[in-house]
């Protein structure tokens, strides 16, 4: 019991030192706030500009979550439809991959063009970039089926449909959690990144102002902003995952 | 028509594919069996000497390259319904409970699939009674992984057998498992067949178990497949662990064991 409660305190305690060490050396090195500000002056510029922050991280946080529903709902259709079928995974997977290794950043101009500055490159980026892991997760999930189960459902008159529904679905759902997890985090960069060339609103356009105008606390509590909002985020996906898939983390969280 | 047999193998050959069919290389050759309504027949073998195929010709899985297959006096052409299959892993569905595991063939097989959400209640009866019969009273609500192996595999052999098939196909169900282990469940297998009278296709590498349960037992040869002994077991029934001390019992064991020592023999002679 004493050891979860420490496991649980662990991640602070680095925070704290961490903090602690950075604040030490920019005081001692009497480092300039220009080039790399002190936790302390970063604090102070966040109460300063609180509202500012908070209407931009806003901003962000929902253009996020809608790229990411997106990416569900694409992922999960996808991943379904190739882990299902032997010859759709055979004809999508190899051009999936190779679309998976671009620089999704690298878009970012093209849906400028077609969708002008604003929501629509954020949403798109974010999705983007956070689909492809749901869809192998799902895909992975469904083709992974001991051939005797088959045999065992086969010979009763189970139709493919029935094998999906009762095995394959619930089989793939601690992959599909997994990924999520991966996915939010994900998503958040996109945002960010589409955010700095294509928006006048959001945490990444506040990045490249704030930097431009050499508000290096402002910009570093942006980049914290984002961190936090993904840690949270991750969190809220892994409690679930624990809660709804139980039966596939026995060995990590028996009592 | 002859309802005495139950199983009527007619010359069945399977090859796997056209491309081995054309290069006569068969999985399987000229298969000829009868099987009694009720019997309890066990088929040995080296490994990879076709068993698993025969299952999959019984069931109706595979079919047949030449030759037929009558079960219940009708030609298999399809997956057969009446039939229940357990095999060496247990392969139940880790996020179900042992009754929801055994329950799942009942949510699939017609004419229970139509009858589920009504008759509910009557399947879980129907289901606790079964485990409780194979000693896993008590253990319904259980996940498959708070069960031992032994346990895993007997919740195995209820689902198997919850939509009473008429014909239970086991392959090396006991294989995986400890001696005790093996020879406790011999002996509930050997319950539930004598009270259901259901047919029984044991497929196993245990000469001792094979001669222990079946009636009749048969010996296979290495790949082609085919049946080159059949031993009836005239052993009285109902038999105890104890005979497996016996000297009748252990003749009859080291009988086959000479015969499937002479297949390996031949075999390797006549293997380039």
């Amino acid at each position: 019991m004493a050891k979860k409660t420490i496991e649980a305190a662990a991640p602070w305690g680095l925070l704290v030192l961490t903090i602690a060490i950075w604040q030490t050396c920019c005081s001692v090195f009497e480092i300039s706030e220009f080039i790399f500000p002190s936790p302390y002056r970063i604090a102070q510029q966040t109460v300063e500009f609180g509202g500012v922050i908070a209407a931009h991280a806003w901003r962000t946080f929902w253009v996020t979550m809608a790229g990411f529903g997106l990416a569900i709902v694409v992922g999960v259709l996808l991943g379904f439809v190739i882990g299902s079928s032997r010859l759709a995974y055979a004809a999508v997977y190899p051009l999936m991959t190779a679309f998976n290794a671009l620089p999704k950043a690298a878009f970012v101009p093209i849906l400028v063009v077609w969708f002008g500055i604003g929501i629509g490159p954020a949403i798109l980026t974010a999705f983007l970039i956070s689909f492809f892991p749901i869809m192998v997760n799902i895909a992975t999930g469904l083709a992974t089926l001991e051939p005797e189960l088959e045999d065992v459902l086969r010979v009763l008159g189970a139709k493919r449909w029935d094998v999906l529904v009762k095995v394959g679905l619930p089989r793939s759902m601690p992959y599909f959690y997994g990924s999520l997890k991966v996915a939010i985090t994900l998503a958040f960069v996109g945002t960010t990144v589409s955010e700095m060339t294509a928006a006048n609103e959001g945490i990444g356009y506040l990045l490249i102002s704030a930097g431009s105008a050499m508000q290096m606390g402002l910009a570093f509590s942006g980049l914290m902003v984002v961190g936090a909002m993904a840690m949270v985020m991750y969190e809220l996906f892994s409690y679930i995952e624990k809660h709804t898939t139980g039966w596939a983390h026995r060995g990590t969280n028996s009592e | 028509m002859n309802t005495e047999n139950f199983l009527d193998f007619q010359g069945v050959w399977l090859a796997y594919n056209e491309q081995l069919l054309g290069q006569h290389h068969f999985a399987v050759e000229d298969i000829n069996l009868q099987v009694k309504r009720g019997e309890f027949i066990a088929i040995v073998g080296p490994s990879g000497c076709g068993k698993s195929t025969f299952m999959k010709l019984t069931t109706g899985l595979k079919q047949p390259s030449k030759g037929q297959i009558l079960v219940d006096g009708v030609p298999v052409t399809g997956p057969l319904k009446i039939s229940g299959m357990a095999f060496q892993a247990p392969s139940l569905l880790p996020w179900r409970t042992t009754l929801d595991n055994v329950l799942l063939p009942l949510e699939i097989v017609e004419p229970y699939r139509s009858q589920f959400k009504q008759r509910k209640a009557d399947f879980v009866e129907r289901a606790r009674r079964l485990l409780s019969t194979v000693g896993l009273a008590g253990y319904e609500a259980k996940f498959p992984w708070e069960l031992s192996g032994g346990m895993q595999q007997r919740a195995s052999i209820c689902r198997a057998l919850i939509h009473e098939p008429k014909m239970l196909l086991l392959d090396e169900p006991f294989g995986a498992l400890d001696a005790f282990t093996r020879e406790e469940l011999w002996c509930v297998l050997r319950d539930l067949w004598t009270e259901q009278k259901f047919n029984v296709i044991l497929v196993t590498h245990d000469l001792r178990e094979s001669v222990f349960l079946a009636d009749t037992v048969y010996v296979m040869s290495k790949r082609p497949g085919r049946f080159v002994v059949k031993r009836e077991i005239d052993l009285p029934r109902p038999r105890d662990l104890e005979i497996t001390y016996e000297a009748d019992f252990t003749s009859i064991v080291h009988e086959l064991r000479s015969h499937i020592g002479s297949i390996r023999k031949t075999d390797s002679v006549t293997r380039p």
